[in-house]
């Protein structure tokens, strides 16, 4: 008996860590962080929108880089349909000095980004929804009282050149939730830069 | 003069040769083979590319556990996450600089979607990442390794 209880406690610790991170279907987390213009944004900030495209996204990494203008292109497709995009850098800026919020800053306005990007300064953020790499989708639907995680993973299947790509993920995720389907895949993987931690 | 010429071209062969990495380029269905060979070697695959920082901090150590294996039937092989377009301007002169003699690899399929999964169930596909497996042990590492981790798990996994 006593076996079989320690067994099962070892089954829901093992259970536990596995599941670390938000997958399509959980609620998303609340979060309130710092924009480069020095406001708060809270996800609650996006309750009259049908979602939000969270992106976990850095300066330096080239994969990041490579992405950067389709990110500004999502946005500026879908932030009147009610998607608008919320870039969130996850780095530790003492571990990747490119991801200061002066940095930060300096590259929103380089590149006039269309939308809000805010430093996940505790880097508790990226940790509740598992983010590992950037960039790092989460597509969130909103549900009336809560944002609901949707889709998680790449933007497209081709990093490096967007002439090459063949599906889009995150626009066919969108495009399903219009329709009143579930994103189909609803989970995709990619390579990425590690999320640089304080050590 | 004929023969000069000739023997500075062959000489200029062999130390290029030398010199140059030489990387084969593979697609999904060779990586996972790689990822799965049966036979009594243990192999060490590390997932990297030349834009990542951790990953070139770390490549050193693997460089030295290919020139020093701690047993014979170990095989080291690094596996590039770099563009293909990037080989000539990039990965070559990196491994030059390096001196990197271990198998290099790069992977050319860039649906990753399609592959990653196959490799490692657990890898979301950040990269420094390391699989190590023989016939008995297999062993995925999705994170920076220090010298001492890789030889320590090297050691357990041969064990």
């Amino acid at each position: 008996m006593k076996r079989t209880i320690l067994t099962s406690l070892l089954a829901i610790m093992a259970v536990m860590l596995v599941n670390a991170g938000l997958k399509p279907g959980d609620d998303a987390t609340s979060f309130t962080l710092k924009n480069v213009d020095g406001k708060s944004v809270s996800l609650s900030d996006y309750k009259d929108q049908k979602g939000v495209i969270l992106v976990f996204t850095c300066n330096p990494c080239p994969f990041a880089k490579a992405y950067e203008q389709r990110i500004i292109k999502l946005h500026n497709t879908y932030v009147d349909k009610g998607f608008p995009v919320v870039a969130i850098n996850p780095n530790d800026a003492e571990m990747s000095p490119d991801d200061t919020m002066e940095e930060m800053k300096a590259r929103a306005d380089d590149k006039d980004y269309p939308f809000v990007y805010l430093k996940d300064e505790s880097q508790e953020v990226y940790k509740s929804y598992g983010a590992t790499k950037t960039p790092h989708i989460f597509l969130l639907q909103n549900k009336g009282d809560k944002f609901k995680v949707v889709y998680v993973g790449a933007i497209d299947d081709n990093a490096m050149e967007e002439a090459s790509v063949t599906t889009r993920y995150v626009e066919k995720a969108i495009a399903a939730l219009g329709s009143g389907s579930k994103p189909n895949p609803s989970t995709t993987r990619a390579i990425g830069c590690t999320i640089k931690t304080k050590t | 003069m004929r023969y000069k010429i000739l023997a500075l071209l062959c000489s200029a062969l062999l130390f290029s040769q030398v010199r140059g990495q030489s990387i084969k380029q593979i697609g999904s269905d060779e990586l996972e083979a790689l990822s799965s060979l049966d036979n009594d070697t243990t192999y060490v695959v590390n997932f990297w590319a030349t834009w990542c920082s951790p990953c070139v901090k770390e490549i050193g150590y693997f460089e030295e556990l290919h020139r020093n294996p701690p047993a014979e039937d170990l095989k080291v092989i690094l596996v590039s996450l770099d563009f293909p377009n990037t080989i000539e301007r990039r990965v070559i002169p990196f491994l030059q600089e390096k001196e990197i003699t271990a198998a290099v690899y790069l992977m050319t399929d860039l649906d990753y979607n399609s592959w990653i999964e196959r490799i490692d169930p657990d890898w979301s596909g950040a990269i420094p990442a390391t699989l190590m497996y023989n016939g008995r042990n297999r062993l995925f590492l999705e994170k920076e390794l220090s010298r001492d981790e890789l030889f320590k798990h090297v050691k357990q996994m041969m064990n």
